[in-house]
């Protein structure tokens, strides 16, 4: 019996275990000389891991009496959280040494970080999910403020500590509060306990509470305040981690929790959602187009994207599930170039991020500046790259559960946005040679991810590479 | 006879005052620190009151970890607040204002 339950753990308990043993041997060994082996060790446990939950049994399991779900829907997220973040490491890894903070807790606490994510999305209860999302918020607390002697670094952190300890408050209340309403907090047992026709009062009351403390980790308007500061102030590769991986999660959690727990109540969370999914589309789109800094321009680019996944959401079926879950998968890949491309630039060996200094680089740099062509029109979906894809699926996910204007909505919010990526193209192609440009530096393993992700933005619209089939065999797995 | 209403009346007061200490308070971030401490709290007086009037101890076993992390999480928050003050030398809310948004 615990020993079935023990197995089907297995990654999470195996990845803890690996983050608690190297931060005591590199203690007792080498501090931050090896910093750098612990972090190449750790993105390769991570790809191991993902490849082994690759090929793993596509059964669904349920450990420690439904507080646990392996099924093939957490699969899908834990491979895209792993492979994520083991290149999210790859990349601050070089940059991080060339400046000179990288240190061996920084892997190690991505790890347990990432251990937090498995667990959130494999929730199958309201305490496993509360654990899971504070081991998760926990580590990014701590490593948005891992550049311990600047003050915006630490800023960030201090910013995102409060809020984010304020949108677990909120979680939490609400979780209480279903607890309450519907005596237990597994959600199966809250599945079968909500009266569908006239739910409780308490119950809708902790439902909104929860959608609330969840809208602040995927940082959808109105509870996105936090998101252009933290983003501005955290490291570069934290921010690329937090632009990302969390992100996968948290959505993923979001929609657990309403389908599984109160999938039979749908008119009720859906409004919300879709509130949610409007506002977070405009001002993401409106909030950009004033910024000079390509960090906050990114965040405010993040909340628009969340807000489209929303949508996927919102419509409540199977294929909107589907989508949700493609449309992360090609957010992250395409967000990932993008930051690969910030991190390599810099002048004078000092790293910048105005969108100014991207000034005219088809000039110094025309490879990265093709890169960053092909990944701005994907983010901002247009239509032979794989962003159009991803936005096109939401939109028909939404079309064909009859939400119409939401799907207009999000047309007209991705023509605003539209603009804002094309004024950085603009900046990139046309105009002035800057007075002093930026260094060519060429990072190989930068450089090699920039460009695997744009030429994943071009050729990916063949195949997909596949992960539609299993994205539909995710979504199959998540409503049944 | 206290039932479960009282409970969740003063629970609620609690979070809400924990609410109006985060966005009110202009002068110590420490005070924003008791504010969340308050809120955690206030949920597991809220946890334990439906645990014993529903005779369900999962409620309680909720409140240890909702303890638990209560603890990180401060533990956690004043590590930050302490590298925060040794660059800005102030811990004032008001001075927590490098970036704007």
């Amino acid at each position: 019996m615990i020993y079935s339950d023990l197995s089907i753990i297995f990654p999470e308990i195996f990845l803890s275990v690996y983050s608690m043993v190297a931060l005591v041997v590199a203690v007792y060994t080498s501090k931050d000389e090896g910093a750098q082996k612990v972090t190449w060790f750790t993105a390769i446990v991570f790809i191991l891991l993902a490849f082994w939950m690759i090929f793993s049994s596509d059964k669904t399991e349920i450990a420690f009496g439904g507080m646990f779900i392996n099924d093939a829907f957490s699969r899908f997220s834990k491979i895209i959280i792993l492979l994520s973040g083991a290149v999210v490491l790859i990349m601050g890894q070089e940059y991080m040494t060339r400046r000179g903070f990288l240190r061996f807790e920084y892997p190690l606490i991505v790890a347990l970080s990432v251990v937090g994510m498995m667990v959130m999305v494999s929730a199958g209860d309201l305490m496993a999910l509360y654990m899971g999302l504070e081991l998760q918020s926990l580590a990014l607390y701590v490593i948005a403020a891992f550049k311990r002697d600047s003050l915006k670094s630490t800023e960030a952190g201090l910013k995102y500590f409060v809020l984010g300890a304020l949108s677990s408050g909120l979680l939490l209340y609400g979780s209480a509060l279903i607890y309450g309403y519907s005596g237990t907090t597994l959600f199966d047992g809250i599945l079968k306990n909500v009266n569908a026709d006239a739910p409780s009062l308490g119950l809708l009351f902790g439902l909104a509470l929860v959608i609330a403390g969840l809208a602040f980790k995927v940082s959808a308007v109105p509870f996105h305040m936090w998101t252009p500061d933290v983003y501005e102030g955290a490291p570069t590769p934290v921010t690329a981690f937090l632009a990302t991986v969390p992100k996968m999660a948290a959505i993923c959690l979001l929609m657990r929790v309403m389908y599984d727990a109160f999938g039979n109540i749908l008119g009720d969370w859906q409004q919300i959602i879709i509130l949610l999914s409007i506002l977070s589309m405009f001002l993401g789109a409106f909030a950009a187009i004033g910024q000079s800094d390509l960090k906050r321009l990114l965040a405010y680019s993040s909340i628009s994207h969340m807000g489209y996944a929303l949508i996927g959401l919102a419509a409540g079926t199977e294929f909107g599930v589907q989508s949700v879950l493609e449309y992360m998968t090609i957010y992250i890949t395409m967000n990932i170039g993008v930051f690969a491309i910030l991190m390599s630039m810099q002048r004078d060996g000092q790293s910048v991020t105005e969108i100014a200094s991207l000034r005219m680089i088809s000039e110094t740099d025309p490879g990265k500046a093709i890169a960053l062509l092909i990944l701005l029109f994907s983010l901002a979906g247009i239509p032979p790259m794989l962003g159009f894809f991803a936005k096109f699926e939401v939109l028909r996910a939404a079309v064909n559960a009859d939400l119409t204007y939401l799907a207009i909505m999000g047309v007209l919010a991705s023509v605003i946005g539209a603009f804002y990526y094309l004024k950085i193209v603009y900046l990139i192609y046309f105009g002035d040679m800057p007075e002093s440009p930026l260094d060519n530096s060429q990072t190989p393993i930068l450089k090699t991810i920039w460009t695997a992700s744009a030429a994943m933005m071009v050729f990916g619209v063949i195949s997909l590479f596949g992960i539609e089939d299993m994205a539909k065999a995710a979504a199959s797995s998540l409503l049944n | 006879m206290i039932t479960l209403e009282h409970y969740l009346t003063v629970a609620a007061a609690l979070f809400v005052i924990g609410i109006f200490g985060l966005f009110l308070n202009r002068k110590n971030v420490i005070i924003l620190l008791m504010s969340i401490e308050l809120m955690l709290l206030s949920v597991n007086i809220n946890l334990v009151a439906f645990s014993s009037f529903m005779n369900d101890l999962v409620g309680q076993v909720f409140t240890l970890f909702v303890l638990t992390v209560a603890a990180a999480e401060a533990a956690i928050g004043l590590a930050i607040l302490v590298s925060f003050f040794r660059n800005r030398g102030t811990i004032a809310v008001e001075d927590v204002n490098v970036m704007k948004g």
